[in-house]
């Protein structure tokens, strides 16, 4: 339990050492970028694919239960809430917390424990600042976006499967879709967002930056990075989600 | 190894104490090394040699006792003014820490471009050819690190360092993991290095060879202090049977 806690305090120093350090200058302006890069257009192929099949799939299997009552015209404005609300944001952060969590957890790791990390820092490199803060500054600005283009890609799927089965045109889908759609849930879905990108990067550094036993030490940063973040992740969303209803009420 | 050493220490470590839980791995260590001289530290696994060349470097903070390289106290520094005075002070790593996602252009141009931000793509350009050339691996300068032999990487590692032209050279385990012939080619490197660059340097290891053959003087560590200094056959010519030890399980030939 000690050794719990004792974690739990070496992740919130970890934490406010980022922010300290994102703030004062020299910025890492091309490392933030090479990042945004890394886990954006590097990620944008899997986000498009499960996205849209998401949307159609998500569809395919309302569609009976809402058939069942005669509302299949539901389906459009079910389908932009499921989406919008909670499907895009959470299937984003899950894909991204196993393909770049991981990731920076195992590059980091590596680093580590083959002196890379020390060579940057003996170059005169504040290596926490070129490797860490960069990273986590990418995922919390870029899961954000791509959840709004997974939101846009499930939506594609979704009319895909409403537009083969009950011929409704581009134009009415949409605008059915978005009559139960507010701002405030599109704020949501970039805030919770960029909480959960936030939640990857620093569990991925956190991991990778301090991991050590060699290579068995590099795989354990890199499974843990996943499991944590994923583990957050649900959490967050629960929590969110909570205080949003709560809000609204 | 040369003869133009000056009695100007530019690493000096008084009473260096260094603890890791309930393990002292430095017991009050003082060292002096000078202006021109390639100084060995000999010792076993585990003696504590590389934890005093980390402190040497501002890596590690000693729990006691003062540290001064080129006149500065490393433990009063600000962090941006340590960063500073690293850039007169080139590490190469026993495992070379080569950036793996960078190839050998990569890798030599980053200290430059980190540090020396007015200096066009030319002079980069030209920096790069120069100690590749120094290093004789010009020809590597597209590859990346996965595509070096490990005495390929050590060369490397050590033109990363002198890119930006250090005082001072500190090199943990050299020919750790390399054959007797390319051990013997880094050997040269060193010496070269120091002729070439003017440098002071500190050789962490325990290959006796390489000792016998880059040293001007040689310390020993055991347990976290050092048990003899001076040159390579007066530091053997003792009795003490920790240091008989040492060069009997090490080395073969006589020195």
């Amino acid at each position: 339990m000690k050794a719990f806690f004792l974690r739990v305090y070496d992740i919130y120093r970890f934490a406010l050492r980022f922010f300290q350090e994102a703030f004062i200058p020299p910025y890492e302006f091309k490392a933030i970028w090479d990042q945004f890069f890394e886990v954006g257009i590097r990620s944008l192929s899997i986000i498009t694919l499960t996205g849209f099949i998401t949307g159609l799939v998500f569809t395919k299997q309302s569609r009976s239960s809402l058939a069942e009552f005669g509302a299949t015209s539901w389906l459009p404005s079910l389908m932009a809430i499921a989406i919008i609300r909670a499907l895009a944001p959470l299937v984003t952060a899950l894909i991204i917390a196993g393909k770049v969590g991981s990731n920076i957890g195992a590059e980091l790791g590596s680093m580590k424990v083959t002196e890379q990390v020390d060579a940057m820092e003996v170059s005169s490199t504040n290596p926490f600042k070129f490797l860490v803060v960069s990273r986590i500054i990418a995922t919390t600005c870029v899961v954000p976006v791509l959840a709004s283009y997974m939101g846009l890609v499930g939506m594609l799927g979704a009319y895909l499967n409403v537009h083969t089965n009950e011929q409704t045109g581009f134009s009415l889908f949409f605008q059915s879709a978005f009559v139960r759609i507010r701002f405030l849930d599109i704020y949501v879905l970039v805030f919770k967002s960029a909480v959960y990108g936030f939640t990857i990067g620093l569990a991925g550094c956190y991991n990778g930056y301090n991991a050590d036993q060699g290579t068995v030490g590099v795989g354990r940063a890199a499974n843990t990075s996943v499991v944590v973040s994923m583990f957050l992740i649900f959490i967050e969303e629960m929590i969110i989600v909570q205080l949003v209803n709560s809000y609204l009420k | 190894m040369t003869d133009t050493i000056h009695k100007e220490p530019v690493i000096r470590l008084r009473n260096i104490r260094k603890r890791f839980g309930s393990l002292e791995v430095l017991k009050g260590v003082d060292l002096d090394v000078y202006k021109g001289e390639n100084l060995v530290v000999l010792g076993r696994s585990g003696s504590g040699k590389s934890v005093l060349i980390k402190i040497i470097a501002g890596m590690l903070t000693p729990d006691t006792g003062s540290v001064t390289v080129l006149g500065e106290d490393i433990r009063s520094l600000r962090p941006r003014d340590l960063q500073a005075l690293r850039t007169r002070i080139g590490f190469s790593f026993q495992s070379s820490a080569l950036y793996d996602g960078m190839n050998v252009r990569a890798n030599l141009e980053f200290p430059l471009v980190r540090n020396k931000r007015h200096l066009g793509r030319k002079e980069i350009d030209a920096a790069v050819a120069r100690v590749l050339e120094d290093v004789g691996l010009s020809q590597t300068i597209d590859q990346m690190p996965s595509q070096l032999s490990g005495g390929q990487k050590k060369r490397i590692g050590i033109a990363r360092t002198l890119i930006l032209q250090p005082e001072i050279m500190l090199y943990d385990e050299p020919t750790a993991g390399l054959d007797p012939v390319t051990s013997a080619n880094i050997n040269e490197l060193i010496n070269e290095v120091q002729e070439q660059y003017n440098t002071s340097s500190v050789i962490i290891t325990h290959d006796l060879t390489c000792a016998k053959a880059t040293g001007d003087r040689v310390v020993m560590l055991s347990e976290g202090c050092f048990l003899r200094q001076g040159s390579f056959e007066e530091v053997f010519a003792g009795d003490d049977a920790r240091v008989k030890d040492f060069y009997n399980y090490n080395f073969i030939s006589t020195p």
